[in-house]
């Protein structure tokens, strides 16, 4: 069996293992576009924070590769898939032919059309390794940056840099920061803390017009910059799918088992839909976690196993500078919720179940929660009322602790 | 492979795990030393409740769902099934707190980093877990158990 996959991250990583869990012979090849052996992605604001290094930042052991009978080949993107030749382009002109293929080919930072934007030169996105040393080169102790985009790539640039620069403003069209994770409240206990580091937000505003090092902005505000970063979103890479036939709505679509609907070819991690089973709908969950899981999923399932990924839920955990935030699932149906100086607690619950949650510096054994959506509990199982205090096993039922905790898991 | 095993209806909820837990990863081999006049961190939690106690660590689950979220790579599964973490790789996420459907993974002290429960074996008590050793009434049992 010869499986070909494209991408070399966390979805590309976890299907190797997943493979290997199945078929210990088959041949693997993995074709990526960086040059880098796999780094924790998120890690790249860590490594400019200065709590990772280059020694420390591999998401898997140096003889990672070789132990699992991998070929490994950087610095090569793929061009073109042709399913009926079962066959992968390489832009160098090489092909790779496949007999399961697998797309972990991840998604790209998005930069909207903004005047002027080509005559800023010190301009930078935050996805990539490679775009986090290009920004370390520019950045000194004189210099102003601003960061386009408030959201959770934006702010963990901004908790990386903010030591290394004179200062960082964030600006945002949405008029609260972190919108896809935080509620309005959750949003301004959040944005204290950070303004309270030093950190400049301009939110309900944009960035209208650039010029070589200044920000015009929409509701008239001039932002004088030495660096820009430009991380107002990401777009997934869906086009070696969809130029090959597969179907795409947003991201690619899979079957539970992350099948494409081209025969033979899988996808996993950011640049594909999940089931959000706290939603009830289709959305791309580009979460670390999720890719593992659906990596794992295709490649159990490339290898000829049965695996399914079947409760995708929206989690994030995030900080900044020692504060803490978890947050999981929708903000719908009732709420109970628990605000104080110093934390700040909402608990979403609906039809008996529980559907989400925002925990700001208040995180301590928030599985427990978030355990209760990903298995859909019914609430009228546990003692909520101790759940609303805090997250405890001694919510469940002693038969179930008896399951947790006195059998193997 | 062995694996540290909670019987509630033993516990007498008296938190001697929790310090005996503190005290093996202290690196200080004089327990008064270790622990008086100090905040613990254990690795081990009991819950106490009306009448019922019980303690909570690391499950070394099969699948765990902690490994499979650590963006650092810093959590992995060895090759008997015990869940490592290594804290020069943990940049401190906590998105192994947020997915732990047991707790059982938790803030170091300090903060800076997440700990959980190893059996012993990253510390002076060699593999013998000290909560299940020192625990008074057997409520926690270190068995295979399949």
């Amino acid at each position: 069996m010869k499986y070909v996959i494209i991408g070399n991250s966390t979805a590309a990583l976890y299907a190797v293992e997943g493979i290997r869990s199945v078929d210990k012979k088959g041949k693997i090849t993995i074709v990526s576009d960086e040059k880098h052996p796999a780094y924790g992605r998120p890690l790249i604001s860590y490594y400019l924070y200065g709590k990772t290094d280059l020694e420390h930042i591999a998401y898997r052991p140096a003889d990672f590769y070789e132990k699992m009978g991998v070929d490994l080949i950087l610095g090569e993107r793929a061009v073109k898939i042709e399913p009926k030749e079962k066959r992968v382009l390489l832009q160098s002109g090489k092909k790779a032919g496949y007999d399961k293929l697998l797309v972990a080919t991840g998604s790209r930072p998005f930069v909207p059309p903004m005047e002027g934007l080509e005559e800023v030169e010190n301009k930078f996105s935050f996805m990539k390794l490679d775009d986090a040393f290009a920004l370390e080169k520019a950045l000194s102790p004189e210099k102003d940056v601003l960061i386009v985009g408030a959201g959770l790539i934006g702010l963990k640039c901004m908790e990386g840099i903010l030591g290394r620069c004179r200062s960082v403003t964030v600006i945002d069209l949405a008029d609260r920061i972190l919108p896809s994770i935080l509620d309005e409240g959750g949003a301004a206990f959040v944005q204290k803390q950070l303004e309270k580091k030093g950190v400049r937000f301009l939110l309900g505003d944009s960035a209208a017009k650039f010029g070589k090092n200044v920000a015009y902005t929409k509701n008239g505000k001039e932002v004088p910059f030495d660096v820009l970063v430009v991380a107002v979103g990401v777009r997934p890479n869906t086009e070696l799918v969809k130029d090959a036939g597969g179907e795409v709505v947003r991201g690619i679509v899979t079957d539970d088992g992350q099948r494409t609907s081209i025969p033979d070819v899988f996808a996993a991690g950011d640049n594909c839909e999940s089931f959000d089973i706290s939603s009830g709908t289709r959305r791309i969950l580009a979460l670390l976690p999720n890719a593992a899981l659906q990596g794992e999923c295709a490649g159990v399932n490339m290898a000829g196993g049965d695996a399914h990924f079947a409760n995708a839920v929206p989690m994030n955990a995030i900080g900044f500078f020692g504060s803490h935030i978890a947050t999981a699932g929708v903000y719908e149906g009732e709420c109970f919720e628990d605000i104080a100086p110093d934390h700040y607690k909402k608990l979403f619950y609906k039809d008996n179940e529980l559907k989400g949650y925002i925990l700001i510096d208040c995180i301590e054994r928030a599985g427990i929660y978030t355990s209760l959506i990903r298995n859909k509990t019914p609430l009228s199982e546990v003692d909520f009322k101790l759940l609303e205090k805090s997250p405890a096993l001694m919510a469940f039922s002693a038969a179930a602790r008896r399951e947790k905790l006195a059998r193997r898991q | 492979m062995k694996r540290i095993y909670a019987e509630e209806k033993w516990c007498l909820g008296c938190h001697l795990c929790e310090y005996e837990c503190a005290y093996a990863n202290s690196g200080i081999a004089d327990m008064v030393k270790a622990l008086k006049g100090k905040d613990i961190f254990p690795r081990i939690k009991v819950e106490d409740g009306d009448g019922v106690h019980f303690a909570v660590n690391c499950r070394h689950c099969s699948d765990p769902i902690c490994v499979k979220s650590c963006i650092a790579g810093a959590l992995s599964r060895d090759g008997d099934g015990m869940v490592l973490i290594d804290k020069d790789k943990c940049v401190g996420c906590y998105t192994c707190v947020m997915v732990c459907p047991y707790g059982a993974i938790m803030p170091a002290e300090g903060g800076k980093v997440a700990q959980k429960c190893m059996l012993c074996t990253d510390n002076q008590m060699n593999g013998e877990p000290n909560c299940v050793k020192h625990c008074p009434n057997r409520a926690i049992v270190f068995e295979d158990r399949g």
